[in-house]
């Protein structure tokens, strides 16, 4: 079968809407629901965190929410075990983000058929060194069809942003300026780089996150690229929100209208 | 000096990749890979210029008070039937090992053209030594602490402000030094162009670990020309340093890890004993793992989330272990020991009445395993005595009368 988020981006260039959560929040079994909430609003993509102790990449929103989770008791095990099935209900490519390190102590491989037989399409692991991906888990990924997307920052060389696009697969993970998430960075200064980013014929697909909060921020990011990533708004909202159905609802529906 | 010596000959030093063995590496998103990508092509570079040296140099002697001196502890030495030396790393400015690299580094940081320092403490031994070489360089310092840490080492965060630092409470996740540094981090990460993160200790991606452990080396380029007036031997039997993250340690040890009949004795924080549960002896209890951007060994669960370590040293209370020392773990050459909270006070109160010195907590660890060593009477010992007790002085008091 080809890859859903292949599918995805094959039938959709424009304004690709992805919707980071929190594995386990706000309640430990909360995953589900609000994974079909967002399908059924109108996410076109879900990016489920995996909450770990120090992300050293994200800021206190994604981070508090890694830590209400693991006191939920989320882990790898758990998700899994939360994911089994999933597919007869999400159709939407779904992709795991987490740090390399409960992956490694999981095991790789056996992480990465993990994903295969639950349904998950890709993986984000923003600590993974590219060699070191190139290395000693490039195979292990693309035999089971689970897709590695690379990031990239403002600071990223061009030489840099060819070679973790020629190593990406899915689509190539913009990070908007160099910060954690939910920094409120001014977006007008980024137009050199997203521009950078056009000029540069990526093979993959682009779809940039950080700093995307609002439908003024998507519809800039979307303008570049092929779409944009929304994290730290979004678990915001879901931490204030009553029932998840009408917290999606209401804010997925302020973004595309 | 030998700060920019070649090790790549060595199987005990970094090798090209920046791994010491299968231990090492670089863990850095990408929007830390320009900063540690900057450090790793310049750092060598920079260490190894003259001019760089010469300041380095002349701050050591001038500023710090270098060389440290190496004292025969003649009472010490007849209670343990051994030559015992200290390195007394406690004598220096701010006192402790410390400043022997947030020197190095603010020179280096200069050279790279960095107007902003940041840096994680957590006994804030490392804080007051990054916030007195800020001062001394007029650069504007911003130092990461656990709010626990704030509360429970208020002198050191007045020593901090005095100086002009701006202390900011890490109060994400257990609120110790490993959030301080996750926060550092994160600094960086939003300030990737005008700063740079001195990094206390010989962790963090490479080039870090290998930096501070030659910026810390003279500890022992010192040991060694000390050693030889005094004993007529560069060599001593055993070098014996407290390890959390390991800089006095690889410090201690840089010099020697090539010369394999000199045993090498690194002590870890037992806390209330290794498997009580509250205990910081990351060899003991850990696996290898990743832990801020470095591939070591660290304590942590069965899912992969990093624990909260336990000591009654605030220096050792961390949940891996530097690279260099993970290595030298795995591969037997040095001798990993551990010091309960116990042990590490009883020694304290014997140095202070043997020889009339007060260790920091950290360095009593090293201290208080002189009666397990199987020494021969005329085994040469350097025991590096890393920091002073001052800061200690309301836990021993404490415990004095229990």
């Amino acid at each position: 079968m080809q890859n859903r988020i292949d599918q995805l981006f094959a039938a959709k260039q424009h304004g690709v809407l992805n919707i980071y959560c929190t594995a386990g929040y706000p309640e430990l079994n909360d995953t589900l629901p609000v994974m079909t909430a967002l399908q059924q609003h109108g996410a076109d993509l879900i990016e489920l965190g995996m909450p770990f102790s120090d992300p050293l990449a994200d800021g206190p929103v994604i981070q508090d929410s890694g830590t209400r989770a693991l006191k939920n008791g989320m882990s790898v095990h758990t998700l899994f075990e939360q994911l089994a099935g999933f597919r007869e209900r999400i159709y939407v490519p779904v992709i795991l983000m987490g740090y390399l390190n409960p992956v490694l102590l999981y095991g790789v491989e056996a992480f990465v058929k993990k994903c295969a037989e639950a349904g998950v399409d890709g993986v984000i692991l923003p600590d993974l060194p590219m060699a070191e991906y190139a290395a000693e888990y490039k195979t292990i990924f693309e035999q089971n069809n689970v897709h590695l997307i690379f990031l990239v920052t403002p600071e990223t060389s061009d030489e840099r942003i060819r070679q973790l696009d020629s190593l990406s697969r899915g689509f190539l993970y913009a990070v908007s300026s160099s910060s954690t998430t939910g920094k409120d960075k001014d977006m007008s200064h980024q137009q050199a780089y997203f521009e950078r980013l056009q000029q540069l014929k990526l093979q993959n697909p682009v779809l940039i996150g950080f700093g995307i909060k609002d439908k003024t921020t998507f519809d800039t990011a979307c303008r570049y690229t092929n779409g944009a990533i929304i994290g730290t708004a979004f678990i915001k909202a879901l931490g204030e929100g009553k029932d998840i159905d009408s917290t999606v609802r209401t804010f997925i529906g302020a973004i595309k209208n | 000096m030998d700060i920019a010596i070649d090790t790549s000959k060595s199987r005990y030093h970094i090798d090209k990749n920046g791994y010491y063995g299968r231990f090492g590496g670089a863990y850095v998103p990408e929007m830390l890979f320009p900063n540690v990508d900057e450090l790793q092509h310049k750092y060598m570079e920079v260490l190894s210029d003259p001019a760089f040296q010469q300041e380095f140099e002349a701050l050591l002697r001038d500023y710090v008070g270098r060389p440290s001196p190496l004292y025969f502890a003649k009472r010490l030495s007849e209670k343990y039937q051994a030559k015992i030396f200290l390195k007394r790393e406690d004598l220096n400015h701010t006192g402790a090992h410390k400043v022997n690299n947030t020197i190095g580094q603010i020179l280096l940081a200069k050279r790279l053209g960095k107007k902003r320092i940041i840096a994680e403490t957590g006994a804030g031994q490392h804080g007051v030594a990054t916030a007195t070489v800020c001062a001394l360089m007029g650069m504007e310092c911003v130092v990461y602490m656990g709010s626990i840490d704030i509360e429970r080492q208020a002198p050191n965060v007045s020593r901090m402000k005095m100086l002009g630092a701006t202390v900011v409470a890490a109060t994400s996740g257990s609120q110790t030094l490993k959030d301080a540094t996750n926060e550092a981090i994160r600094d960086w990460i939003n300030n990737p162009v005008d700063t740079h993160y001195i990094l206390g200790t010989a962790a963090g991606p490479h080039p870090y670990p290998d930096m501070v452990a030659r910026l810390q080396s003279v500890i022992s380029e010192e040991i060694r020309k000390q050693l030889l007036e005094k004993t007529g031997s560069e060599l001593p039997d055993y070098v014996v340093a407290c390890i959390g993250g390991g800089s006095n340690a690889a410090g201690a040890f840089f010099h020697y890890l090539d010369e394999e009949e000199v045993k090498l004795v690194a002590v870890e924080a037992g806390g209330k004993g290794v498997h009580s549960g509250h205990s910081a002896a990351t060899t003991q209890l850990g696996k290898i793992g990743i832990i801020h951007a470095s591939k070591t060994l660290l304590m942590q669960t069965e899912d992969g989330q990093i624990t909260e370590p336990y000591s009654i040293s605030a220096g050792l209370d961390y949940p891996g272990i530097g690279p260099m020392h993970a290595h030298l773990y795995e591969t037997g050459r040095a001798m990993f020991l551990d010091a309960t909270d116990d042990e590490a006070l009883a020694a304290a109160y014997e140095l202070c009445k043997l020889e009339g010195i007060i260790p920091a907590m950290e360095s009593a660890h090293a201290l208080a395993k002189l009666k397990d060593l199987p020494f021969n009477p005329d085994d040469v010992v350097v025991v590096c005595l890393s920091g002073r007790g001052d800061k200690d002085l309301n836990t021993y008091i404490r415990h004095m009368n229990k």
